[in-house]
């Protein structure tokens, strides 16, 4: 069909070098084969494929759970550091990925950049001579006219400028073809890819992507440090993040009380008073679909739970922690874990580990029945000893390193409870329950790049496929009185040709014999 | 009667129709069969009987009027229509129940999902002689509603935080329509890639109405991701994240964008390019089901 030929880059130009250098040869066929349809077609299917393990394994830096490769390879020890040597935990960051759709670029601009060329040239040139024998091209008609040849192709070349054809008339025949904004499109959509990927790659480079988590009336402060988790990027500059603070002051969740999805979240909105680096103090409001805009970096809630206040005592009578303690929910109902740590603790330092239940069963169960906080209880395990956090190593804030440290109590408190450990080692007072937000605070310079980039793409792909680019011919003979005219198309896609145009220019030609008619009475 | 009462009726109803045509379909091809073979034990006479016992789609029949099978089939064609006129009232009903886009959990997208499949397959009706697939298409379908009314059916409920966003209508409404497009076409290809060449004009028009269903569908996909990048971006503050829904939702895109390409490669139109389809599809499909199921990931919350 014509629109391979059209699509097929121009192999037409015969390889005649006018001089042999060694090499060269082997080079133009290497590019040749690099930038044709049919290897761009296999590099598709490989991306499609090679897409496919890093979505059954947990993947780093772009997982929602970070801890999910580290999981997996304490379940498959002898597995996992394989997996790894083969990139298949940063799958879409591996060299193997990157290789093919960085071959697939170079083989669709390679193919795209000559094709720019073609449209130029052919935008320029004359719509192409008709065929000799026009009864063998599209929706072929016939018809005789009684006019001259000239008023005839004059007609035809109006009727055909007017529907938006690029018209040549030539002796005998008018040659006219519409739809290049076809080819235009498909154009912009392959380059609009490449526009992509460096929207994709100025925001790998230059932004970053962090978590925290906040309890009520917590302040979080934009520098690296205040982030629990933070990804940054080979050119991030982390001494210059935008600077700003936020405080939660209220979190806001709602939960289905009734009917088969009872304990659906149904709301949850966090309410914050940001302060920005002039001085400007305001409140907003955070919800799911809703983030919060400072200056290009968003923050983004994605979480929440609960953080139990406890105040804990050491054995000199001295408080040595007090306030909120954020548990991370560990299913649905938000039955929740977390741990209390007193380093400065005297005689011996202190460490509790507990479970937390926002509506806990009646009987002695360890679930809780509902995510809202309807009858909190708080299980903790007592440790005393040494939780070594002077040993240089730094400790996840959610877990106790239980090495140097020895169980001694455990109950199940109420809010308002005490837990006094043996050995007048200290006690723990459950004083109540506030929330905690999640945020995901991400900033990407990119997307905007991206945005525009997708939106081209979506622009010249429809264009590519609904613009069909076509060619019309009109031919008028003399045979005696009357004008024999022929008409006849061709499409250049590979759907059929639109009969609406010849079927109007037939209908608006014939027009002429009426007008005829008319005129020499 | 409740609004939310009247569409899982109105579900019912369209199922009931549906295995009508189903069965006049099945009648059909019997028809069609004993027929063929009636044909192929006489002598062949003319080159029209010739002609129609190789059983070309497009073949003018020497009889008077259609055959039996063709007039069995345009009866059961006609219930698709009016099945996919009761899909359609179930989809509006169950939205003005629930007062928001019908598709946030799986049972809804089930049900606009076989509208979205009637729809295609009414859509290539009218301009090709299709039915003799309508026995697959309509099967589908009715695996579709009936795992819906079974396995998935939830009553209607207000929509969990993250997805209440009217990119959910925008983003997952594309999604449905592709979707019943991509599933009429990977029947056409299936039936193309069922013994190929010996009906070569049946091919040549099963590969134009997979060509144009996924012509149709293609950009539809495409607007689909971006647009659910657009709300990733609003919702979790990335666009893109190879989480395993964008990553199987990449890979239909592909597949699919290498099905268009094997179109015009030479020698890869045809069987190649009909392979295309059916990895798309099965993408897709995984997308859909599996991804919920077994891979899990952010997209999980609508669940089973």
């Amino acid at each position: 069909m014509v629109d391979e030929a059209l699509k097929e880059r121009d192999q037409s130009k015969s390889p005649t070098p006018t001089r042999t250098v060694y090499g060269w040869g082997w080079g133009r066929w290497a590019w040749r084969t690099l930038t044709s349809m049919r290897t761009a077609v296999i590099l598709l299917a490989l991306l499609a494929l090679a897409a496919i393990p890093g979505s059954f394994l947990p993947q780093r830096n772009v997982a929602t759970d970070p801890a999910a490769v580290p999981l997996f390879y304490r379940d498959h020890p002898t597995m996992a550091p394989w997996l790894d040597r083969l990139f298949l935990f940063d799958v879409y960051a591996s060299p193997w990925f990157a290789a093919v759709y960085l071959l697939l670029l170079v083989s669709m601009t390679g193919c795209v950049l000559p094709r720019c060329a073609k449209l130029w040239q052919e935008c320029r040139a004359e719509p192409t001579r008709a065929p000799t024998r026009l009864s063998r091209m599209d929706g072929h008609r016939e018809l005789s006219v009684q006019s001259d040849r000239g008023s005839v192709l004059r007609r035809a070349t109006e009727i055909l400028s007017r529907r938006g054809y690029r018209v040549v008339q030539a002796p005998g025949e008018v040659r006219a073809e519409k739809g290049y904004v076809r080819e235009v499109g498909n154009l912009m959509f392959h380059l609009s890819l490449l526009l992509l990927l460096v929207g994709m790659a100025s925001g790998k480079l230059l932004g970053f992507e962090g978590r925290a988590a906040l309890a009520d009336g917590d302040t979080f402060t934009n520098v690296e440090s205040s982030y629990d988790e933070f990804s940054r990027s080979a050119l991030t500059r982390v001494d210059e993040l935008t600077p700003f603070s936020v405080t939660l002051d209220g979190l806001d969740a709602e939960f289905a009380l009734s009917g088969s999805r009872a304990g659906e979240p149904r709301k949850f909105d966090a309410t914050v008073t940001y302060l920005q680096a002039d001085g400007t103090e305001k409140s907003a409001s955070i919800k799911p679909n809703q983030p919060l805009d400072i200056e290009g970096t968003k923050l983004f809630l994605t979480g929440h739970g609960y953080a139990p206040r406890v105040t804990v005592r050491d054995g000199t009578g001295e408080v040595v922690f007090a306030g909120p303690v954020i548990f991370l929910p560990i299913e649905n109902n938000f039955t929740s874990d977390g741990v209390v740590k007193a380093p400065n603790a005297q005689p011996t330092q202190l460490g509790f580990e507990g479970l937390f239940l926002p509506t806990a069963p009646t009987n002695e169960g360890d679930r809780s029945q509902f995510p809202g906080l309807i009858a909190p209880r708080l299980d903790l395990t007592a440790y005393t000893g040494d939780l070594g956090m002077d040993r240089g190593a730094p400790q996840s804030v959610y877990a106790i390193e239980l090495d140097g440290m020895e169980e001694v109590a455990q109950k199940q408190m109420r809010v308002g409870d005490s837990l006094e450990l043996p050995d007048g080692a200290g006690s723990i007072t459950f004083d109540g329950v506030s929330r905690f937000a999640n945020f995901q605070i991400a900033y990407d310079p990119g997307k905007e790049i991206s945005l525009v980039a997708a939106i081209f793409l979506m622009v010249g792909l429809t264009t590519s496929l609904v613009v069909r680019r076509r060619r019309v011919w009109v031919r008028a003979v003399d045979s005696g009185s009357t004008v024999t005219v022929e008409i006849a198309g061709q499409s250049l896609t590979r759907r059929d040709l639109p009969p609406a145009d010849l079927v109007r220019l037939e209908r608006e030609l014939l027009s002429l014999n009426k007008s005829l008619e008319r005129t020499p009475s | 009667m409740t609004w939310a009462r009247l569409s899982d009726d109105l579900v019912v109803a369209t199922m009931m129709i549906l295995a009508l045509a189903f069965c006049l379909y099945a009648v059909s091809m019997a028809q069609r069969t004993t027929r063929q073979r009636g044909v192929a034990k006489e002598p062949v006479t003319t080159p029209a009987a010739a002609s129609s016992a190789a059983g070309g789609a497009l073949e003018h029949e020497p009889e008077v009027g259609p055959p039996w099978s063709e007039r069995t089939a345009r009866i059961a064609s006609v219930m698709v229509v009016m099945g996919l006129v009761l899909n359609a009232a179930a989809v509006l009903a169950r939205g003005i129940a629930a007062e928001r886009a019908p598709w946030g959990n799986m049972y809804e997208f089930a049900i606009v999902g076989s509208t979205a499949i009637l729809g295609a397959y009414v859509a290539g009706l009218s301009r090709y002689p299709l039915h003799r697939l309508g026995i697959w298409v309509i099967g589908l379908v009715l695996v579709t509603l009936g795992s819906a009314v079974t396995v998935l059916y939830t009553p209607v409920d207000a929509l969990i935080p993250v997805l209440d966003s009217y990119w959910l209508a925008i983003h997952v409404g594309a999604a449905i329509v592709s979707g019943g497009a991509f599933t009429v076409a990977a029947v056409t290809s299936a039936v193309q890639l069922v013994r190929p060449g010996r009906h070569p004009e049946r091919d040549e028009m099963l590969e134009r109405v997979s060509y144009g269903l996924i012509v149709f569908a293609f950009p539809v996909w495409t607007f689909a991701v971006i647009a659910g990048a657009v709300w990733a971006e609003a919702a979790w503050g990335r666009y893109w994240g190879w989480d395993p829904k964008e990553t199987w939702a990449f890979i239909t895109w592909v597949f699919y964008a290498a099905y268009l390409h094997a179109q015009s490669t030479a020698g890869w139109r045809g069987k190649r390019a009909a392979w295309f389809s059916i990895a798309g599809y099965i993408a897709f499909l995984f997308n859909f089901i599996g991804v919920n199921m077994w891979v899990g990931g952010l997209h999980s919350y609508a669940g089973v």
